[in-house]
């Protein structure tokens, strides 16, 4: 399959009083088409700015913001902001944002909200938009009457399923999801998770799933990004994350998963997720890993392939 | 250790109105007769999805919401007969750890402040900064100056977490209600946090209710479990039992929804239960649970089933177990 988008060494960083933020630092990965790629972390090492970044929804206080995002061979990053809303932002790419469905507006009726993209970015009559969202809130398996009502009428995994037509209006071939279920009930979150495996087979659709939960990523996902620190610390396929992960950040978060199944003692990982104002030197990874070594302390590990398609920042898999 | 149930609790309702203007009223049934009992020293979970009541059951545990109907009997005494204002010493037995904890401590306090605030409400002798040490030291921040003057702004949500259990424990309490107090954390904390509870309670001999929405943890937490749907339990036993063989379609339902990280996964869709819990306001007749049950029979849709004996200290309201 061929690669759909490229990201390469993405930067990210923000400028804030206590100095610079290093969200996102030199992030690299490919997304093929109609596959998933899972970007898996703890809080705060830069999995949502990521995606932002790919969006290029950004806040203000931007310092850097820098690298290439390939969609189809074209570079992205080269369009200024104008052409890149036209052209890429929704329409090709599109995000459903954490807590989306919180922000629904609550005196509006669902449908016209579903609708109202449609006419501002496809230009299509009032009328015409709402049979649009009628179709599209279908498509996310909603009965057609949703439309005539307000967000307060709806449950969770409902306004969930508005969310996701949201993003599905313009026919993107990229939704990035920013921990779509993470503020639902276990049963509404395999529905919803049922009915993204079914959107992503019927309507061919490549994803960028956004989340902390490595079981949760696993229904999904086909190749897995693990962040730490605003860094890339090891990327591969679904079998070879989970099955033999490499970097010993990966091998402890996933001993830390709570699982049903099977019985293992879980382990945690000691510390706290670094500072990205100043973050330690070396690997980021070194004050909270077990095998840290001296050149961990010193030298910043790259990331590089350790055997086909597999990559892996650590010095324990030698330069 | 003396054994024995500390908390007993019987036929609990607890039942909001709703006023409509000259029209009856309705009822919010958030609980609806559900009985337990929570032995000294253990932890029994209380599991839900959101809506089930579970939380509206933790408080009334602790007298935050008062009762309609029914018995809370702690310790021997009948806690719902006794006015609040003669608490006083149940406020100091009973304590709660709420879910969030970005929202529960007070941001212009310190963690010194927090952890003052109930030794000053309660009076309590003695020199409350050694008080305060050692219950950081119980939640291992540490070194505790590190943690003493910071605010909540300045601490991880695991940390953060620490900190509002630090405040419940401080005053010695036997009964703690910990309502979902890892499902804001990231999943590689929530053990951590759980495991600290555990360690917590096997030092100082603590009974916790541990209500939750995620099943996944409660083996690393709990000794016994009650599943709560739409108000009312629909299974209880030990963990082991109800985990690794559950009865009730409902809970089957909430243990077939819950991926293990498994690369396979992806490949299939969940074999999933559709809808979603009903309003408790109405509530529908027979089994609360058979609109969205694959094994209703005729007899569910007319006559609710009661909470059963099934095998020993194994209950069941399902009419598959008769």
């Amino acid at each position: 399959m061929e690669d759909l988008l490229k990201v390469r060494d993405l930067k990210l960083y923000y400028r804030t009083r206590r100095g610079i933020v290093r969200a996102v630092d030199d992030v690299s990965f490919d997304l093929r088409r109609g596959e998933t790629l899972a970007i898996v972390g703890e809080s705060g090492c830069g999995k949502s700015s990521t995606a932002t970044a790919i969006i290029r929804i950004l806040p203000r206080n931007i310092d850097t913001y820098e690298g290439s995002i390939i969609l189809d061979g074209v570079d992205v990053m080269k369009l200024d902001d104008g052409r890149f809303r036209e052209e890429v932002a929704w329409r090709r790419i599109s995000m459903v944002f954490q807590g989306a469905m919180n922000a629904l507006n609550p005196v509006m009726k669902v449908g016209f909200q579903v609708a109202e993209p449609l006419m501002v970015h496809s230009k299509l009559s009032r009328s015409e938009a709402l049979s649009k969202a009628r179709e599209l809130l279908g498509l996310v398996g909603l009965p057609s009457f949703v439309a005539d009502r307000y967000p307060h009428e709806l449950s969770g995994g409902m306004k969930q399923r508005v969310v996701i037509a949201m993003a599905l209006a313009l026919n993107p071939e990229i939704v990035i999801l920013d921990e779509p279920t993470s503020a639902l009930d276990v049963i509404t979150q395999a529905n919803i998770v049922n009915l993204l495996k079914k959107l992503k087979r019927e309507e061919s659709l490549s994803y960028i799933f956004i989340t902390h939960d490595l079981a949760l990523a696993s229904e999904l996902a086909d190749m897995i990004v693990v962040m730490y620190g605003g860094k890339v610390v090891e990327y591969g396929t679904a079998e070879q994350i989970y099955l033999d992960p490499k970097h010993p950040y990966s091998q402890k978060l996933l001993a830390s998963i709570p699982t049903l199944r099977t019985d293992k003692k879980l382990e945690f990982i000691p510390g706290a997720p670094p500072d990205l104002v100043s973050p330690p030197p070396g690997c980021r990874f070194h004050p909270r890993c077990p095998y840290a070594m001296p050149i961990c302390r010193e030298k910043e590990p790259i990331l590089h392939e350790v055997e086909k398609n597999r990559y892996v920042a650590c010095w324990l898999y030698g330069e | 250790m003396p054994t024995g149930n500390l908390l007993e609790v019987r036929n609990l309702r607890v039942w909001f109105p709703i006023r409509r203007f000259f029209r009856e009223a309705l009822f919010v049934r958030a609980v609806d007769d559900v009985s337990f009992d929570l032995r000294r020293g253990e932890t029994l979970a209380i599991v839900g999805e959101s809506g089930s009541g579970k939380t509206t059951l933790g408080k009334t545990c602790l007298k935050l919401i008062e009762p309609t109907s029914g018995s809370i009997i702690y310790d021997g005494k009948d806690i719902t007969r006794v006015s609040n204002k003669d608490l006083g010493w149940y406020r100091r037995e009973a304590q709660i750890i709420y879910q969030d904890p970005f929202s529960s401590l007070n941001p212009f306090f310190t963690v010194y402040k927090t952890l003052e605030e109930p030794l000053i409400v309660n009076k309590m002798e003695g020199d409350r900064s050694e008080l305060i040490y050692k219950a950081l030291e119980d939640v291992k921040l540490t070194p505790v100056e590190e943690f003493i003057g910071k605010y909540p702004h300045m601490l991880s949500g695991g940390q953060r977490q620490r900190v509002a259990i630090a405040r419940a424990l401080i005053l010695k309490p036997r009964f703690v209600v910990a309502d979902e107090p890892v499902s804001m954390l990231d999943v590689s904390v929530r053990i951590e946090i759980l495991y600290l509870l555990k360690e917590l309670q096997d030092r100082y001999g603590i009974s916790f209710l541990y209500i939750t929405h995620d099943i996944a943890t409660v083996k690393y937490f709990s000794d016994r479990i009650g599943i709560m749907y739409a108000g009312r339990f629909v299974e209880s036993g030990s963990i082991r039992t109800v985990v690794s063989d559950p009865l009730h379609p409902y809970t089957k339902a909430l243990i077939d929804a819950i991926p293990d990280p498994d690369p396979r996964n992806r490949f299939a869709e969940r074999k999933v239960i559709p809808g979603e819990p009903p309003s408790p306001i109405n509530i529908p007749p027979g089994c609360r649970f058979h609109p969205r049950c694959p094994y209703a029979m005729p007899i569910c849709r007319e006559k609710e089933p009661i909470l059963h004996e099934v095998e020993k200290n194994r209950y069941v309201a399902c009419w598959l177990y008769g």
